[in-house]
């Protein structure tokens, strides 16, 4: 269990004030610009070697990412912070963004100078309007203290960093589709490659970075990749927040130690399931992209990247959605494949019909109204979207629905079965 | 339903009107200005959004043709440019709707923890179905997908504000104040602070200033 401290997010609940004096007395921007002077390779190095794995969901290794920018750039560079939180069941940036908006601020610094940045854009969805407000008055604060822009910290390095606001649509926490809206375009994702390291912000070398990634990253620097490296376990290290939504007792954020049993983590901070442990049904442990697991799974789980793979789910965002055994768990699938559906960007065919197709036939399972061949059919539709296109948003529509039928395969019938029964009394 | 004409007073007005121009006020003209300069030179379409937004809040909460052709124009982008985003992205209206923008969080997490019971009192108190204005024209009411603060579902998201942790009871009372041209607090109603646990925090007992 994570102590004290060792978390980063001490104003996680926003019980002190977000401005930089404050954000300086809890640690923030201390020795900034002797961190940047250790220069790029040295940071580059030192991020692989905390071993952070990227908390935007797909958990790619920030390290190997940051060392994909080329050495020699002419012309503008660019960081790109993806603060499009939209996946459902996850509420962490928010949390960031609003209590601790100079740990992202300086992370983006401290990013930039890792990759020979000339610029950065903080891209926050459209929705966060009050935490929109708060960041560009910390960007402001920033400025004017000489901590951005140029010879930022004093370090003779030059960056600048701008918030922009998107306007409601999940497709662009794709990083792609977030390059395209920021471009001022539909945010319909790219085809890759080539990848946005090479080509992406106005065709520029450009890394997107998760805001919980970015917002770690001053500590790391200044409290050293061994310390982060050591907490978590091998290959999932470190400190991660966790946003706990549904039916427990408390619902809450909290950041906890990469690898905490997932019971442990609802029991000790959310109150525990409600109704007790054995009243769980169900928990969608990394937003609702990644497959739910049935309550035999999460008695023993562990919430990091390779545990949740290992039983067909996955951390994602971290994102952990409870589900006590009064929920219509058809339903509740069936809301995120209409979710899927909505949020498709129209580009690609499998997507566009296909996530129709699972909403309307998730409809209908939740009602019974189908016959029991169907259910293989509907397998059969999420397998013919997953991998068929350009980004993402495919599999997640189709891993949910696969999840259900997995584990729940059993309720799919039954309520087919009574329908029936009930259909053939009625006659 | 319970209609919405509670009391004469109307704050916000009716329904802004279609318009045959539109131009930015000197203040938002000079806010497009501060925004233009975020990006590089020969990139100003990338302040399509931003400026998007400010039309529609200038507007009244939705964006008339005259508007979105204006932005266009500002930009030196193609109309159709413009059109294409301002149809993509679910902030934008573009036909009329009413001025305040009552928006109801159903996805899931907000679905499990009552999102239906909000959705109730929103269309009790406002007396008019999701994707409708109410009847005076003042209100506009919607479903949306996840806010991103599942933690305090379910989620009542008013004009600029999020109102949290709602009941039946506290979605109809934050209504019902919204009507009578008032402001409630935002955030949680259950009165807890932020995200933090209710009833008392977990962790960061050992945290200095
Ligand atoms: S589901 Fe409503 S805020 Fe996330």
């Amino acid at each position: 269990m994570l102590h004290d401290r060792d978390r980063i997010f001490t104003n996680l609940y926003g019980e002190r004030p977000w401005n930089l004096e404050a954000a300086r007395r809890r640690g923030d921007w201390d020795g900034t610009k002797d961190i940047i002077l250790k220069g790029r390779d040295w940071l580059v190095n030192e991020m692989k070697v905390s071993g952070l794995r990227g908390r935007g969901g797909a958990g790619f290794p920030t390290g190997l990412k940051w060392s994909f920018m080329p050495k020699q750039a002419d012309g503008p560079v660019y960081l790109v912070v993806n603060a499009d939180e939209s996946e459902p069941g996850t509420c962490k940036d928010r949390e960031i963004i609003r209590n601790e908006p100079h740990k992202l601020i300086e992370g983006c610094l401290l990013a930039g100078a890792a990759m020979g940045c000339t610029a950065g854009y903080i891209y926050i969805r459209g929705e966060f309007v009050q935490e929109a407000k708060i960041l560009q008055a910390a960007i402001d604060e920033a400025y004017a203290a000489g901590l951005l822009g140029k010879n930022a910290c004093g370090s003779g390095y030059d960056f600048e960093l701008y918030l922009h606001r998107g306007a409601g649509a999940y497709i662009c926490g794709e990083e792609t589709g977030l390059l395209e809206s920021l471009e001022g375009k539909k945010g319909q994702p790219r085809l890759k490659p080539p990848f946005p390291a090479a080509v992406g912000l106005y065709g520029r070398p450009t890394t997107v970075n998760n805001v919980e990634t970015i917002a770690v990253a001053p500590t790391i620097f200044r409290r050293g990749a061994a310390w982060f490296a050591g907490l978590g376990r091998p290959n999932n290290t470190g400190t991660k927040i966790f946003c706990i939504s549904g039916h427990v007792n408390r619902p809450c954020t909290v950041e906890e130690e990469m690898g905490i049993p997932l019971k442990t983590l609802l029991e000790k901070h959310a109150g525990g399931v409600r109704g007790g442990w054995d009243n769980l049904l169900a928990v969608i442990p990394g937003g609702s992209s990644v497959p739910l697991i049935p309550k035999e799974i999460c008695d023993t789980v562990r919430m990091d990247f390779d545990s949740l793979r290992e039983v067909q789910s996955g951390l994602g965002t971290a994102g952990v959605i409870v589900m006590d055994r009064s929920t219509d768990i058809v339903k509740a699938i069936a809301r995120l494949s209409r979710f899927y559906m909505h949020e498709s960007c129209g580009q690609c065919t499998p997507c566009r019909e296909g996530t129709g197709w699972l909403w309307r036939m998730m409809e209908r399972m939740a009602e019974g109204e189908a016959e029991l061949a169907e259910i293989d059919q509907l397998l059969d539709v999420t397998k013919e979207i997953e991998g068929h296109t350009i980004c993402a948003l495919g599999d997640a529509a189709a891993w949910p629905v696969q999840g259900l039928i997995r584990h729940f395969r059993g309720e799919l019938e039954r309520r087919i079965r009574d329908r029936k029964l009930l259909a053939r009394q009625a006659a | 339903m319970s209609g919405p004409s509670l009391g004469p007073k109307q704050p916000y007005g009716a329904m802004a009107p279609d318009v045959a121009t539109f131009a930015f006020t000197a203040e938002n003209l000079e806010e497009a200005k501060r925004i233009l300069a975020r990006y590089p030179a020969g990139r100003q379409a990338s302040a399509v959004l931003p400026l998007l937004h400010l039309a529609q809040a200038q507007h009244g909460g939705w964006l008339p043709k005259a508007a979105l052709d204006y932005v266009a124009d500002f930009l030196g982008m193609a109309r159709i440019r413009v059109y294409e985003v301002a149809t993509f992205y679910d902030m934008f209206n573009i036909e009329p709707v009413g001025r305040v923008q009552v928006r109801v969080c159903t996805t899931t997490p907000c679905w499990l923890c009552g999102s239906d019971a909000v959705l109730r009192a929103a269309r009790e108190v406002l007396g008019c179905e999701p994707g409708q204005s109410s009847p005076d024209g003042r209100f506009f009411l919607r479903e949306f997908e996840c806010l991103g603060a599942c933690a305090n579902a379910p989620v009542l998201w008013i004009d600029d504000h999020f109102y949290e942790d709602l009941t039946y009871e506290t979605a109809r009372a934050v209504l019902e104040a919204v009507v009578r041209g008032e402001r409630p607090k935002p955030g949680p109603q259950s009165g807890r602070k932020g995200s933090m646990p209710a009833g008392g925090k977990t962790t960061l007992f050992e945290v200095g200033e």
